[in-house]
């Protein structure tokens, strides 16, 4: 029998390691998967490199692991927020590297990396200082950008439900970024805030496959319930 | 030189939504672009939001709020009957890929030619931070500015090349300030409407760049 679920966070996180290169899903704290972040603090990892759309807020999830010093290098499209100050004052010490990388580039180049496509060319960022030195080419008239897949060795993200199987939905705005990195892991590890029995998930409104998943974990009711930082 | 009836915010969202059709698929920025909504009255117009929404409504009354439905500012939102969610690649498949009729995005300058410098003022020790702008700027069919004609200072927002970052090259189709609504064109800079109490000849020696009547 096939099951992908995981009975605690620490086994679903296992093999996580120093350098390891990380999808952390969430738009803000919407989609955060927090518990996870949590359990990956407890690991201490150094010199991970993290993908995610933001640079943590205030001091929990994201904001916590770079405050706990495990990473070495973010890529991300929006860094600077109102309470992003762990990463703006890591940042400015020159504790941590940043690549900036346009939402929607971020977005294709998670889509492209679990999609098999070896690079794409994307009108987005011609003629900026986000596209410096890369390649670029004028097809039918438009310029584009020549953008890299971003590959990784693991996915946190966060679900709504999940099954046996690894398959997904999610709720409302948090589904951002979950469904294309889970794609572009190796390992894709899921918190969701309820496993069902297969069956359960409508087929005609699983939004992430199975296919894409290798490890889920309940968090029950993470959404309303966030989960104390030890900093 | 002090400047009569120039248009207040919320007037030059008003004036961003008279411009507005019906059925048009909309993103509006983060910021003052976001008062648009306020004035489309009973035209069916489709938010897009890129962090995954079509079909976005207003602010959730207190108490209603859900922290799984957030705008791309992550303020609480609801989602109107008909609405739908989708992941960031779909999103941003839309503008790119020219589904998206309008953006509306606030600036800190233009250039004659609709260059836009939106998202990084370049000065030393600021942190870039992108987001959806560049895509927006890019990827939607017509992308209206919508900012004040003049820094605080006073210098002219409208300018023969941009001294910013750019956001996108040639972008913009027109500008919405609180002086004057202006179209992008082959020739320069062409005023559609003066909003405040100007004559053409004065609003010209505001801008940084010859107008065209």
């Amino acid at each position: 029998m096939i099951d992908k679920t995981h009975s605690s966070i620490a086994s679903a996180l296992a093999g996580i390691t120093d350098g390891s290169t990380l999808l952390i899903g969430g738009f803000g704290n919407a989609g955060m998967p927090s518990a996870l972040i949590d359990g990956l603090i407890a690991l201490r990892p150094r010199e991970l490199t993290i993908i995610s759309n933001n640079a943590g807020n205030g001091d929990t999830g994201l904001a916590a692991l770079l405050k706990a010093g495990c990473v070495r290098k973010i890529i991300c499209s929006f860094p600077r927020q109102s309470d992003s100050y762990v990463f703006d004052a890591l940042y400015r010490a020159g504790e941590i590297e940043l690549e900036v990388v346009p939402q929607g580039n971020l977005a294709e180049r998670i889509r492209a990396a679990g999609s098999g496509i070896g690079a794409f060319f994307s009108p987005t960022g011609y003629g900026t200082l986000l596209a410096e030195g890369k390649e670029t080419r004028e097809i039918d008239g438009r310029q584009y950008v020549l953008e890299m897949p971003l590959h990784a060795d693991f996915a946190l993200i966060k679900a709504h439900r999940g099954d046996r199987w690894g398959n997904l939905t999610y709720r409302k705005a948090a589904r951002n970024f979950g469904p294309i990195m889970a794609m572009a892991a190796k390992t894709a590890i899921v918190q969701v805030d309820q496993i069902v029995e297969l069956g359960e998930l409508d087929p005609e409104h699983i939004i992430t496959p199975g296919i894409f998943v290798q490890r889920v974990v309940a968090v029950p009711d993470a959404t309303t319930a966030p989960i104390a930082h030890a900093s | 030189m002090t400047i009569n009836k120039k248009l207040s915010r919320a007037e030059m969202a008003q004036r961003v939504a008279a411009d507005i059709q019906e059925g048009a698929y909309v993103n509006l920025g983060i910021g003052a672009p976001t008062l648009v909504a306020n004035y489309l009255g009973d035209k069916e117009v489709f938010l897009h939001s890129e962090n995954g929404l079509l079909g976005m409504g207003p602010s959730p009354a207190p108490g209603e709020e859900d922290d799984d439905l957030i705008n791309a500012g992550k303020q609480h939102v609801t989602l109107l009957t008909g609405g739908a969610y989708f992941h960031h690649a779909d999103s941003f498949s839309m503008m790119r890929g020219g589904h998206l009729d309008i953006a509306v995005l606030g600036a800190f300058q233009v250039s004659v030619k609709g260059d836009l410098a939106n998202w990084h003022t370049g000065a030393e020790g600021s942190i870039p931070a992108v987001g959806g702008a560049m895509d927006l700027a890019t990827g939607a069919r017509q992308v209206f500015v919508m900012m004040d004609h003049l820094t605080k200072t006073g210098e002219s927002k409208l300018v023969p090349a941009c001294t910013y970052p750019l956001t996108g090259i040639g972008c913009v189709s027109r500008i919405y300030t609180d002086l004057a609504v202006l179209d992008v064109t082959p020739d320069g800079l062409k005023v559609v409407e003066i909003c405040a109490d100007l004559s053409f000849e004065a609003l010209q020696a505001l801008s940084g760049v010859p107008l065209i009547e």
